[in-house]
Formats: structure tokens, sequence, C-alpha cells
């Protein structure tokens, strides 16, 4: 006897795959902003020109705080739907899932409010000052670019691992259970 | 089956979306562009512009920090109009307007009182720096000699500098040139300017990112129609506003 199970709200789901595509695009024109004072992680010269990210701070710039808006307002509705459907409190995900999950959110706002305190260093020096200082501020961005570099890969292995069923979930809504 | 057309529907919905970003990046990247910016993200960086300067007029004091030793030498970058060294003696500063072109000797500077903070000095390509700047506050300077106001009154909207031999140029909204830390600079951390600093006047606004705080100052413009800038021909953000 098989079971349909609705385990992916429509809402959650366009939110999911639009913060994939406005997340790529945060990440890849971070990168040819970073790219102008890598003092992090130096980026060799080699590699910046075979991957075509050198000399385009401008275009990353401008990339950058098109597509912050799309990434903000996407946040907020996701955040307003984990909150007003009570999915924070209720989901059925397992502890360490719910660990991964909580940490991420709290990257992502993390990386907005590093990123206004760079952005705007004067307009919102308070929160600049909040968070250690301009260069700290920076510091913090990048970690947590890295974050979500780091994330990625796993929750694809693991979204691999778990199985076409836990895809369709994403993309359609439904799990069938067994 | 109804749950098999509606998997089929997802999936096209979900091809369909990421083939749209795909196409819609690469439009935007090879389409029509202003000042080397693709249109649509000029026109953002311009409504961003416009929401920041409604919002947060620029008010807001760049913050004090410890200021750096006396004869530290202040991080350089950039030698755009400073290729040649700067004639000291014999230096003129132009000022014009729509309605009048007048010539100041670099001792006019002293005029009014010297104003100094040690600031943060941020650069967009991503460095910044504690920097001490001293020289005359530009509204005190423009207070003093009547320059920057229409007949009616009114300031003009812009501000443009440009080095003497006009290789480097900027141009900056009246609001942020009439701030209280934005100085014609005649000293930075604690010492006489040096030529690639700018030398024997430069231009500090720790409100905007560094490349707006143009080096050697040969010539100001007071204009109701922006002035040209130098970085935004290569696709950076006009207003720079931090």
């Amino acid at each position: 006897m098989t079971k349909i199970v609705e385990k992916h709200s429509l809402i959650k789901r366009c939110t999911h795959w639009m913060n994939v595509a406005l997340l790529c695009l945060m990440i890849w024109s971070g990168i040819l902003i970073y790219w102008a004072n890598d003092i992090y992680i130096v980026i060799p010269n080699e590699l910046a020109r075979a991957l075509n990210i050198n000399q385009r701070l401008a275009e990353g710039m401008a990339w950058h705080f098109f597509i912050m808006w799309g990434f903000v307002l996407n946040g907020l509705v996701y955040l307003a739907y984990l909150v007003c459907s009570g999915e924070w409190r209720f989901s059925n995900y397992n502890k360490i899932q719910k660990i991964a999950y909580t940490a991420v959110i709290i990257m992502a706002i993390w990386a907005v409010l590093s990123g206004l305190a760079i952005y705007k260093p004067v307009t919102l020096g308070w929160l600049t000052k909040i968070l250690g200082g301009y260069e700290a501020a920076r510091f913090q961005h990048f970690l947590m670019m890295c974050g979500f570099v780091i994330f990625i890969p796993i929750h694809v292995i693991q979204v691999l691992r778990a199985g076409w069923n836990n895809f369709r979930s994403m993309v359609a809504g439904y799990e069938i259970e067994k | 089956m109804k749950l098999k057309n509606r998997l089929i529907i997802s999936l096209a919905c979900f091809t369909l979306f990421f083939t749209l970003v795909i196409v819609a990046v690469n439009l935007i990247k090879s389409g029509e562009k202003i000042e080397r910016s693709p249109v649509i993200l000029r026109k953002t960086l311009m409504f961003n512009e416009r929401l920041w300067s409604k919002l947060f007029p620029p008010k807001n004091l760049s913050l004090e920090r410890p200021s750096p030793p006396k004869g530290k030498l202040p991080r350089v970058n950039g030698r755009i109009g400073l290729e040649t060294a700067p004639d000291v003696a014999n230096y003129k500063i132009i000022v014009e307007s729509p309605d009048k072109k007048i010539t100041l000797p670099l001792s006019a500077i002293y005029a009014t009182a010297k104003i100094g903070y040690s600031t943060e000095f941020r650069c967009i390509e991503g460095w910044s720096e504690d920097m001490q700047f001293a020289g005359a506050r530009f509204s005190d300077f423009l207070d003093f000699y009547k320059l920057g106001r229409k007949s009616d009154g009114t300031y003009y909207n812009y501000v443009g500098l440009e080095t003497p031999d006009r290789k480097y140029y900027v141009s900056i909204d009246m609001a942020s040139m009439l701030h209280p830390q934005t100085l014609l600079a005649y000293e930075m951390n604690h010492s006489e300017l040096r030529a690639l600093n700018g030398a024997p006047l430069r231009l500090a606004i720790p409100i905007k990112y560094g490349y707006k705080s143009l080096k050697r100052v040969g010539k100001i413009i007071f204009s109701d129609t922006r002035p040209p800038d130098y970085w935004v021909e290569y696709g950076y953000d006009w207003y720079a506003g931090l």
C-alpha cells in the first residue's frame, strides 16, 4: 500500500529554487568583487584567468547590487512562510537536518547584515560597529560565502543519496511512502 | 494519472525556470549598456542611489579612527593625472560655473579654518586604511568665496573636479560635497601632502569610496548637469556613497 504525502508547499519550492539561482549569482558576482583585493584566500592569476574572473570588479558590483534585491526579498518571503506556517517548530526533519537548515538560515541573515555593513559603513555605521568594524564585517561576509560553498555540495550529496523520491518532493511537492 | 501530470508540469516549470535565468543573465550581459554597464544593472545602481540618498541624506560622519602616527606614508593607489610633477610654485585652482570662471592661487585655500580628522579611507577594491586628513572644509570654502550657488541662492546640483592635466576627473552630488568631512586637503597623516597622494591639494570625502577623493585638484566645476566621472565610464557606480 503506497501513500502520497504532501511534503513541500508551493511557496517553499518556489523560494528554494529561486534561492538556488540567486545565491549562485550572488556568489559569482561576489567573487568578481573579491578578486580585486583577495586577502583571505589568494586567487592565483592563472586560475583567475582560466575562470575569467579577473578585472571584473565594476561588473561584479553592478550584478551584486542588482541581485541583492531578489536575494533579500526571496529570503523574506521564505522566512515569513516559515514563521507563519509554523514549519520552523513542527518540521519532520531529523536533528542533524534541523541544525544544518537552521544554521544555513542564520548564515544567510548574517551574510545580508555583514553585506549591509560593508555596503554602507557610514550610513549604517552602527551596524558596522556592532559587527566589529568594516574589515571584520568584510571578513564575516566572506566567511558566510565560504559557508554556503561548503553547504551546497554536502546538501547536493545528501539529496543524491536520499534518491529520486526526495528530490522530486522539492520539485513536485509530494513524496510516496511505501 | 493526475500525479503523473503534476510531476510533468512541475519538472517542466523547473527546467523552464533555470533556462530562463540563464537566458536572462546572458541577455543582460550582451545587451545595451550605459557607460559600460548593462542597462538594467546601471538603472538599478541609480535606483539604489535614489533610495539611499532619500532615506539617508549624507549626514552621518564617517567614524573617527585612531590617528596614524605623523609621517606614516598613506597607501598610494592610482597615478592617473599624477604622471608629471606638480607645479606647486605656480599652482592655480580654476573654479568654473555656468555664469563665471575664476582662478584662485593655492594660498586661497588657507583662508578658512583648518579642519582635520582621522577616519577609515575605503577603496572600492576592498581595502581600507586609517588616514588623517586636514585642510579647508569644502562648505567653508564655498561660503568664504561665495561659490557654488546660483543667482537665486540655491546650490548647483553637482560638483565636478579635475586634475590639472584633465586625465582624472570625478563628479559628486552637492549634498555630499557639503558634508562636514568633505575637505580640500593639504595634509595627510600630519604631514604635508606628498605628490602621489595628491600634492598640493586633494579632495577628501570619506563618505564615498576612495576613487571620488580626487588627487591634485586643478579645477572645480559647478553645474546642474552631471560632469563626467572617470571610473563611471568604466562601469562603476556614480554615487559611490558609503
